[in-house]
């Protein structure tokens, strides 16, 4: 015995030909001619709302007085999973510790944000950026400098009191 | 003298035109195939205006490959074969009324020839074998199988297409393209007579142009591309520029074969005279517009409509397309038979009598193809009372086996 498909009968209007292609017809004319409510998003010129928790490129704040606020105490390259800080402390005459040396490796970075989470003194941050484009490799290192040079707003670290952010 | 230098001008007029209209139809069908699925389309050379001319060039720049094993001469000329047809069904179609000048009239088509209709149909059937022989000189299982299927669907809706022009030239008595437009100045349009004829090829009109939802030769989804799955560069381009060709061929052949062609409408005078220069510019305006009415159709349906299943394709051609043609052959003319033998010549009363024939045969052809599903599914094929009896069968057998255990 063949298997049989099953016919299911339905009502005329689901089942015609050309009732259906009208209605399609219908459908794309309408959308053709819906100019406000394109899908788009023409990416240079305009760009796509990011969250305000985005993680992106990092930046280093900086005091009143134009200095890194890091004390370099040492959180952020313990943490960092991706090990991507380099970090060699100094110390000034009258005691108080400085980074001598910082670095972020955008590259080796997973943009966790670990070390915006750790940091004691709200220093270093993960930005809402992510447009990075460099000519080597050797460009997505990422001086102390560099770091305090850039100007993007930080990401808002999610609060577990008000985890909408609200 | 004259003849001769008009003729030569009127073909490098057109042949510019043309080539530049197909580039721009190129543009305007992704705008539209864009705005049909809510995108913008191409916006950044010249604010997409150029863009047929970026593409143009980068197809010039490109490398042609040429795939192991082909056919050389016959690869490289399958894409003039399938464009040139394309072209050359243009020259005989009118598309404007005559231009009075210092050195005499001025027909606005390239060739007036008194064959013209049957001319068309012999050359377009032509651009079947461009395409069937880049499908099979390729060297290509899926350009082989693309070629195959388009000279399947060409062939079978090219008699369909034949079919339904008949009664046309039944009407006009002439297979002359201006008189078919001549006799649609005193009896109206045919797409009111003659809805069913129109019905018939614009179906067959969109299978003989490859366009959706009668691309299975081209079938990117089964087929890779096709027939032009090995061509690259310029060559691949000429593919391009002949399927839009063709669209627009068959757009004016709609648009003079049952819309009036050039003709202005509700007017008498532009058959017969006086001419002026101000009247060919408004018929060939007019006979744009229609043109390009038909082209966004085409477009507006590739953008609606799924491909059909080959037999689909060919059950709507030989079992729906072709009888229908056939059957309304006989009826109109039999209808002209019934006026003439009534006495009934060229007027209003011939015209009326045609449109209610034909809207009573719309209205009994569409309501069968709504209620019936012509178009059969897989399981269509089988009569639902067969199908019953089956399945009571099989319930006794099992009844049988129940018992015997």
């Amino acid at each position: 015995m063949a298997i049989q498909v099953k016919v299911v009968e339905r009502p005329l209007e689901d089942v015609s030909y050309i009732r259906a292609t009208l209605r399609g017809m219908a459908l794309t004319v309408k959308h053709l001619f819906d100019v406000t409510n394109r899908a788009t998003i023409q990416y240079p010129e305009e760009k796509a709302p990011i969250s305000p928790r985005w993680r992106g490129t990092h930046r280093m704040l900086t005091t009143e007085t134009g200095k890194a606020r890091c004390v370099a105490c040492g959180l952020c390259p313990t943490v960092c999973p991706a090990n991507c800080i380099k970090l060699v402390p100094g110390e000034d005459e009258e005691g108080n510790r400085y980074p001598l040396v910082f670095e972020i490796d955008e590259f080796r970075c997973i943009f966790c944000g670990y070390c915006q989470e750790v940091c004691p003194e709200e220093a270093i941050h993960v930005g809402r950026h992510y447009e990075n484009s460099e000519y080597s490799r050797e460009g997505f290192v990422y001086d102390l400098q560099r770091l305090m040079d850039q100007t993007h707003p930080v990401c808002e670290m999610w609060d577990p009191e008000d985890p909408k952010g609200e | 003298m004259a003849f001769f230098i008009f003729t030569i001008v009127k073909m490098l007029i057109i042949f510019t035109i043309y080539m530049v209209g197909v580039a721009m139809l190129t543009l305007a069908e992704r705008k539209i195939s864009a705005w049909i699925q809510d995108r913008h389309g191409p916006n950044r050379v010249g604010k997409g205006w150029l863009q047929p001319a970026a593409d143009g060039l980068k197809n010039f720049m490109k490398e042609e490959t040429m795939p192991a094993g082909v056919n050389r001469p016959l690869f490289v000329l399958a894409p003039a074969l399938s464009f040139i047809p394309a072209l050359t069904t243009w020259c005989v179609i009118p598309f404007g009324a005559p231009v009075p000048t210092r050195w005499g009239r001025i027909d606005l088509v390239v060739a007036d020839l008194p064959v013209g209709f049957l001319f068309i149909l012999a050359i377009s059937s032509l651009g079947v074998y461009g395409i069937v022989l880049a499908g099979w000189s390729s060297n290509n299982k899926y350009a082989l199988l693309g070629g195959l299927r388009s000279s399947a669907q060409m062939v079978s809706y090219e008699i369909s297409m034949g079919m339904s022009t008949i009664p046309v030239l039944l009407l006009a008595g002439n297979v002359s393209l201006n008189s078919i437009i001549n006799q649609q100045v005193w009896g109206g349009w045919n797409v009111v007579n003659l809805t069913v004829a129109f019905f018939i090829f614009i179906v067959a009109a969109f299978a003989e142009t490859n366009r959706l939802p009668f691309d299975l030769p081209e079938a990117e989804s089964e087929l890779i591309a096709g027939y032009h799955t090995e061509y690259s560069a310029m060559k691949f381009s000429l593919f391009f520029i002949a399927e839009y060709a063709s669209m627009v061929t068959a757009s004016a052949l709609m648009a003079t074969l049952f819309f009036g062609g050039w003709d202005v409408p509700f007017t008498a005078r532009d058959n017969i005279g006086p001419y002026s220069g101000w009247l060919s510019l408004l018929s060939i305006g007019i006979f744009l517009g229609k043109i390009l009415f038909f082209l966004f159709l085409f477009m507006w349906v590739r953008w609606t409509l799924p491909r059909f299943r080959y037999d689909q394709l060919m059950s709507l051609g030989w079992k729906i397309l072709l009888p229908l043609a056939l059957v309304y052959i006989v009826l109109i003319a039999a209808v002209m038979l019934g006026l003439s033998a009534a006495g009934i010549g060229e007027g209003w009363m011939y015209t009326a009598i045609l449109a209610s024939v034909n809207i009573a045969l719309i209205i009994i052809l569409f309501a069968i193809l709504d209620r019936g599903r012509v178009i059969s599914p897989a399981y269509g094929r089988m009569n639902p009372k067969e199908i019953e009896r089956m399945r009571r069968l099989d319930a006794r057998r099992a009844l049988a086996a129940e018992a015997g255990r």
